[in-house]
């Protein structure tokens, strides 16, 4: 039986992490989401399932324990907000690199800069094509729930220890403050030190004499090595693009006009199509839920079905860039953004629709 | 006339490498002072029979690659963040053996908050920290232990505290925190040092077991290809200029 | 059935909670519920709002910037959300403090002293559940038997002692609404 409670999504993530059986989380304080570890640290989970919670002196510090946790084969965790986020890049590009699993939390806040502490989803571009140096990329999924956030959880660890690669939970300041009701699993016991070793033989968990020494390296110093390493990478992201795109869609079967938004947008953008319909208007909502892998063959399997496609984002215009090389030219696709915290309503994304799709 | 090949024979030996270091052939420089430090952790860590329970932290610097010599399981850091990344696999691992691995430059330079905060927090890890006072790998620039006046290719002109600052007594510092349990500097360029400094390292491998918080094992080494000097003289230079301004002994021993 | 509620005032005066409170008493009924907060420096001492909705149906927006109903608690969130109110919705405000009153004619505006009542009472702590009351006797989109419930799961169980003083705040807050105007 399902245990039904009442929290924000900041709250949802750290109950979800215990009951998940995660072995460690190393955070640093930061305004959207310092609710992760406060909540952690009042459930004491070391003393009920043995996971480990410590605030680290910054971010950079966190993601970096996080790396010789994930080196371990354990399953570690951090959450952070963008600027905090930021410092952790380059720690994210050696985790990638050195193909170790973990989860990332990000609780985006307007920027650039110390920017503000209102929610955004200016970090698109950060999590989706990169962020640290190097050719990698990080499997990203993006809740739009508080269910969803406790949900991901387990869905960003079972990813990233299938195709050992760091999985990233791109929330933003909406869904990491606002309550509603979530639904939770049973408590799953933590692997013991054996299952750990059996399920990930590649860990630094002391070398025994049944095998050859294991050694959590990004480093390939000759050229050629560094590139096969490459190649290797780029065909796990190949599969993950073939196998783990999640989508949802709403009112899209007869849609003649598609919305294409992610995370708190496609909330709000939810409203503005049922707000579209009650006028008539044949609109649609396809909510990438994945954005790496992104569904680049779903949205264009709606290049000749549908007259236009707006893309509602909490910034500048990042995915929309997605969208267009999606349909590649074959269907308008407009953007509509609200920047810096600011968050648009229902019926200035639905008015989007009517003046840059339809009207436009 | 006598051939290498009659020289290695079973009788001859005199010296044993520990079994734990490996055959591949260093890519340190003739007399760097790497090499006996390996020896040494492999040496204590084979004496300890630990070598199932021992994950080392390697650094960014001159000893990047010291997964390549020892026979234990190796985690990389970025620069300076060893001790972040120990910390994360020693609370996760707490009955394992956990070590780092640092120069000058990754410890006391760009991994000084992860330094001092690993030491404050106490974590029941070692540190061992090898100063040479300059950037090895890199082509011998200024670290943040090169001693005022010392030559480096970014102050070619010796080191000017007015501009380029004074160098820093990391050990002292660290001294000072009640999370450490033991801080020592060591050296090893004579036979009697090195006995010395493997004492220390032992202990502070020993001290893990005993939960007593972060042990830190500085060895003032020599980088004579840095310094520009033959190893010898090196040794010497050390001995001279070094040594004053980072004088061996325990800082603290709890 | 939908509700879509703004509570603003000052930070200190209750307002996240009260909105909480509801927030539960709607999952103890079986409805779906979201709670969106106003967050950051603002809510020490300055406006705290928070947007609850209740809902039978699954809730698409949890940001609205129109409302059925706002509860109101200072001059500053009167200023600004009196405008937000949909035609033919609900405003209830405290009189403590409020220099311009609410002044239009297509919503229905009730008055509630909170703040007095809550002195009278020898309880400030319970202002907001006076507030909360005259609410609910307006609008009884929750019943109290679930009201209880829904206190009960959003206060620790160290202040549960506190409940049966609650309750008598909310059920006061029924008794003392002032009708100012109402659209017929």
């Amino acid at each position: 039986m399902r245990e039904l409670k009442l929290m924000k999504g900041n709250e949802a993530i750290a109950e979800a992490a215990v009951r998940y059986g995660v072995d460690g989380y190393f955070g640093y304080p930061i305004t959207p989401q310092s609710e992760v570890m406060e909540t952690l640290m009042a459930m004491r989970p070391w003393e009920t399932t043995g996971m480990v919670v410590l605030q680290a002196e910054s971010e950079v510090a966190s993601i970096n324990m996080l790396y010789g946790g994930a080196g371990a084969g354990k399953r570690v965790m951090t959450s952070s907000s963008s600027p905090g986020i930021s410092l952790m890049q380059e720690g994210i590009s050696y985790i990638a690199g050195a193909e170790l699993p973990c989860v990332i939390v990000n609780v985006v806040r307007g920027g650039p800069g110390l920017g503000t502490i209102q929610p955004s989803q200016s970090d698109y571009f950060q999590s989706v094509k990169g962020g640290g140096h190097g050719d990698y990329k990080l499997i990203v999924l993006a809740p739009s729930s508080v269910q969803e956030m406790a949900d991901f959880v387990g869905l960003a660890f079972e990813l990233a220890f299938k195709y050992r690669n760091p999985a990233m939970i791109l929330s933003d300041g909406v869904i990491g403050q606002m309550m509603e009701k979530v639904e939770f699993d049973e408590y799953k016991p933590r692997w013991t030190d054996e299952e750990v070793v059996k399920n990930n033989p590649w860990g630094t968990m002391g070398k025994t004499p049944d095998r050859e020494r294991n050694i959590i390296t990004s480093l390939h110093l000759q050229a050629h090595e560094q590139e096969a390493q490459n190649i290797k990478l780029q065909a796990k992201y190949k599969e993950i693009q073939e196998k783990e795109v999640r989508y949802e869609e709403f009112m899209c079967e007869d849609a003649e006009y598609l919305m294409v938004a992610f995370g708190s947008a496609a909330r709000i953008a939810k409203k503005s199509v049922e707000m579209a319909r009650a006028k008539g208007i044949k609109a649609g909502l396809l909510r990438p839920i994945t954005l790496f892998p992104f569904p680049f063959k779903e949205i264009d399997a709606f290049s000749d079905r549908v007259k236009g496609i707006l893309v509602p984002e909490l910034n500048a215009g990042q995915m929309v860039e997605d969208v267009k090389l999606a349909v590649n030219g074959k269907v308008k696709v407009e953007h509509y953004g609200r920047m810096g915290g600011m968050i648009f309503s229902p019926d200035e994304v639905e008015n989007a629709l009517e003046e840059l799709i339809i009207g436009g | 006339m006598i051939d290498v090949k009659d020289i290695i024979k079973p009788e001859n030996l005199v010296f044993k490498k520990s079994k734990l270091l490996l055959d591949t052939p260093m890519h340190y420089c003739p007399g760097c002072s790497h090499g006996v430090v390996h020896n040494l952790i492999a040496e204590v860590i084979e004496e300890m029979n630990i070598q199932s329970e021992t994950i080392g932290v390697a650094p960014v610097g001159c000893s990047v690659l010291a997964y390549n010599y020892i026979d234990i399981d190796w985690h990389e850091a970025a620069h300076g963040r060893a001790p972040a990344v120990a910390t994360g696999l020693k609370r996760l691992l707490p009955d394992k053996f956990v070590f780092t691995y640092q120069g000058d430059g990754d410890l006391a330079a760009i991994g000084t908050a992860e330094t001092i905060h690993a030491c404050n927090r106490g974590e029941n890890i070692t540190v061992i920290f090898i100063n040479n006072g300059i950037y090895g790998m890199t082509g011998g620039q200024m670290a943040p232990t090169t001693l005022e006046g010392m030559v480096a290719s970014t102050c070619p002109d010796g080191r000017e505290h007015s501009r380029d600052g004074y160098p820093i007594k990391i050990s002292d510092l660290v001294a000072q925190l009640p999370g450490t349990c033991y801080v020592t500097r060591q050296a090893v360029h004579t036979p009697g040092a090195v006995r010395k400094a493997k004492k220390a390292i032992r202990k502070a491998f020993e001290n893990q077991k005993l939960k007593k918080g972060l042990s830190l094992v500085e060895v003032v080494s020599t980088c004579n290809s840095g310094w520009k000097m033959s190893p010898v003289a090196a040794n010497d230079w050390m001995a001279e200029n070094m040594f004053p301004f980072y004088p061996l002994g325990d800082l603290k021993d709890e | 059935m939908k509700e879509e509620i703004i509570i603003a005032g000052f930070g200190g005066q209750g307002v996240l909670s009260m909105g909480k409170i509801l927030a539960y008493s709607g999952v103890m009924q079986g409805m779906e519920v979201s709670w969106m907060p106003s967050y950051g420096p603002e809510m020490r001492g300055g406006t705290a709002n928070v947007i609850v909705i209740l809902s039978d149906e699954s809730i698409s927006s949890p940001i609205v910037h129109e409302f059925d109903t706002a509860i109101i608690l200072n001059q500053q969130s009167l200023d600004k959300f009196e405008k937000a109110v949909k035609p033919g919705g609900l405003l209830i405000y405290d009189g403590n403090g409020i220099t311009h009153h609410p002044t239009r004619k297509d919503i229905n505006i009730y008055r509630v002293d909170a703040t007095a009542e809550a002195v009278k009472m020898k309880s400030v702590k319970t202002f907001n559940m006076i507030v909360l009351g005259a609410y609910l006797k307006l609008k009884g989109v929750v019943e109290m038997e679930n009201v209880l419930k829904g206190l009960k799961k959003s206060l620790p169980e160290r202040h549960h002692h506190l409940i049966p003083m609650n309750e008598k705040a909310i059920l006061r807050g029924g008794e003392i609404i002032q009708e100012i105007s109402v659209v017929e």
